[in-house]
């Protein structure tokens, strides 16, 4: 864990002084791709500022106007970014990583599946040696409704609001969110952890990026089987005696041991990620879990009452 | 992946950690060709991924060349957890000491390895006592972090020597191979007082395989699965008769539990990803239309950037084609979803506005229960 505190709204939104706040810049990495090319569309439509894109060997192009640049080295001597959204293919995750982390990228949005672990482990290393941090890889991303998203996420489900949603799965992020939204309760960030096995921010860094953030009042935890993130999330409740309301949903409750439920970090051994585990961690504290999606907004509004 | 046992033990094999001698036989010819070599008493090993194979009865001794066949076949014939063996592992008996357990592991919520050793082997490693569980770095491993696992366990000599070679030789392997998991349980003491891995468990971490040519001789996929997982789904076949397709492993899963909850058995997963185009749609109720036990389909698709109507125009393709049969459940949220609907108001296909509604009417479907 990292010791000094990390940020993420002073990087991702500003303060309200900065000339570009709510508009800060984002590098695309791999924006010429398939994917990084259509979210690189959707993330402007947002009004996400993105003011350049990496794709190795394609330096002096452009995409719909952004310049594409060889490195993150050649794209941030102008530009001065601080985020970076990753969106290249797996093989290729560490060396933009460290492309990244050593060029002034402090926030690394990890989107890439299938990142081996050994991958993963040695870029967060890297990451955090260099005081940079990275959400994902497996995830959606990152949004702060109605000021940015750096991800892959649809805008519709998202409204602006004072919960914090944190989600190991990316669809269930957006089903989630949608429900609250449609109960009045929008969110202030709603950020994907990812479905690997290795987060490079895990559900406990993400509650302290928002633990003494007063604008918002209560948090989501969108979980699935595998792992002990929820168990560790328990014990750091109980340990700081963290005092805003949680809901949350642990999705995989039927699925059968030993078998990787689509996400790689989705698996149980033995009682080692079961749901039965985590559901019983959060009785401990009294968070309750919704056995539905769409059961989420009751829940919370009767906590927030 | 998950490998064979004895996979595994080539592994050891390869990178110098001692085991039992052995044959392999899948059939009894091949049983007849090492018959003759074989020093008993040996022991015959189901090669199965499912755990507890010693308590199914799944591991054999046979003290003389008469058990052989007959307890082979045994083995063969013998399925457990839903699992028949392809292969038997015949090794030759050891004189054991003692057993104990070691085993690395990814420690996930410490984004390390993790080393768990005890004097206890044999057993499940939730219920064994006095583990010794230490983080370490499966790059770094030295030879003093070794030795003083051995010391730990009060090993010493010639057993503290053989222990703490197997711990630095696992890690290396750990590390080469990529392995989420490698558990040698039991991992034995001689009576010469050297160790021996007795099992092996290993699980290699399937992102990094597209670097390992040499295990891609141990990944054993299902034809089907391996047509979903080219069409860059992820698909599980399960025991009921209900397939879930959806976007988005969590909502799967999620919907999983729901059907489970209203009574229903699913028969598969299956996540069709980012893309739900009219084609990737229709291929996925092409790889569910080849399981016969399936008698419905429910599909949970969260809209958003998809256009419901291309999904709908799979749909249609589908039973026109004659491709499926069965009726689909369907709740698809997004751009044209009363579009939808109309194009699919004369067909085998209902849609919902919400997955709660979609289920209770699959649930009271008939045939479900026949």
């Amino acid at each position: 864990m990292m010791s000094k505190k990390f940020d993420i709204f002073d990087i991702l939104v500003g303060k309200s002084d900065d000339p570009d706040y709510g508009n800060k810049p984002v590098i695309i990495q791999g924006i010429t791709g398939n994917f990084g090319s259509v979210h690189t569309r959707l993330m402007r439509e947002y009004g996400t500022n993105i003011v350049a894109g990496v794709t190795p060997n394609k330096g002096g192009q452009s995409f719909e106007g952004i310049p594409v640049f060889d490195s993150v080295k050649d794209a941030n001597k102008n530009f001065g970014a601080k985020i970076s959204g990753i969106f290249v293919p797996a093989p290729f995750f560490l060396s933009a990583v460290k492309d990244a982390v050593n060029n002034g990228i402090k926030l690394l949005v990890a989107i890439p599946e299938h990142v081996p672990i050994r991958d993963a482990m040695e870029a967060l290393e890297y990451a955090q040696t260099n005081g940079a941090r990275i959400i994902g890889p497996n995830t959606p991303g990152v949004i702060v409704p109605s000021v940015s998203k750096i991800g892959i996420m649809p805008s519709q489900p998202f409204t602006k609001g004072s919960t914090a949603v944190f989600s190991r799965s990316g669809t269930l992020m957006y089903e989630v969110s949608y429900h609250l939204s449609r109960e009045g309760i929008g969110q202030q960030i709603a950020l994907g952890i990812g479905g690997d096995p290795i987060n490079g921010t895990n559900l406990i860094e993400a509650f302290e990026l928002i633990s003494d953030r007063d604008e918002i009042e209560s948090v989501v935890v969108v979980g699935e089987i595998g792992g002990d993130a929820e168990e560790s999330l328990v014990q750091y409740i109980e340990k700081t005696g963290f005092s805003k309301p949680v809901v949350a949903y642990v999705a995989g409750r039927s699925a059968p041991k030993e078998k990787r439920m689509g996400h790689a970090g989705a698996i149980v051994y033995g009682n080692y990620g079961s749901a039965e585990s985590k559901i019983s961690s959060y009785a401990k504290v009294k968070i309750p879990v919704a056995k539905r999606p769409a059961e989420v907004p009751s829940l919370l509004l009767k906590l927030m009452k | 992946m998950k490998l064979l046992e004895y996979q595994g033990k080539e592994l050891f094999t390869e990178y110098d950690i001692a085991v039992p001698k052995s044959y392999l036989a899948s059939n009894q010819s091949e049983l007849n060709q090492i018959a003759d070599k074989l020093q008993f008493p040996v022991v015959l090993k189901s090669q199965l991924t499912v755990g507890g194979r010693g308590k199914a009865g799944a591991i054999l001794k046979c003290t003389k060349i008469e058990e052989l066949v007959p307890k082979f076949t045994e083995l063969m014939n013998k399925e457990v957890k839903g699992e028949l063996p392809k292969v038997i592992l015949i090794e030759e008996a050891v004189n054991i000491d003692k057993e104990l357990y070691f085993s690395l592991f990814l420690n996930r919520g410490k984004r390390t390895y993790s080393l768990i050793s005890s004097a206890q082997g044999g057993m499940d490693i939730e219920s064994v006592e006095n583990k010794v569980i230490q983080d370490i770095s499966v790059t770094g491993l030295t030879q003093s972090d070794a030795e003083s696992v051995a010391k730990r366990l009060n090993l010493d000599g010639i057993t503290a020597k053989s222990f703490s070679n197997i711990v630095i030789k696992l890690a290396k392997l750990v590390r080469e191979k990529e392995a989420e998991l490698a558990e040698i349980n039991p991992l034995a003491i001689l009576k010469d007082g050297t160790c021996l891995a007795l099992d092996s468990k290993i699980i290699i971490d399937d992102n990094s395989l597209f670097r390992h040519p040499e295990l891609r001789k141990y990944v054993q996929i299902s034809e089907l699965q391996e047509q979903a997982e080219k069409s860059g789904f992820s698909f599980i076949e399960l025991d009921g008769n209900i397939a879930i397709i959806g976007n988005g492993a969590g909502l799967v899963m999620s919907t999983l539990d729901i059907v489970t909850d209203a009574g229903g058995t699913p028969g598969a997963f299956l996540d069709f990803g980012g893309r739900a185009t009219t084609e990737t749609i229709y291929k996925a109720l092409e790889v569910i239309s080849k399981l016969s036990k399936i008698k419905a389909i429910l599909v949970n698709l969260f809209g958003g950037i998809v256009r419901t109507d291309l999904v709908a125009q799979a749909i249609l393709n589908a039973y026109q084609d004659g491709m499926i049969s069965v009726p689909i459940y369907a709740r698809i949220s997004g751009a044209e979803s009363e579009k939808s609907k109309e194009m699919l108001s004369n067909s085998n296909a209902k849609l919902y506005d919400t997955v709660e509604e979609a289920i209770s009417s699959l649930v009271q479907y008939k045939e479900l229960s026949k």
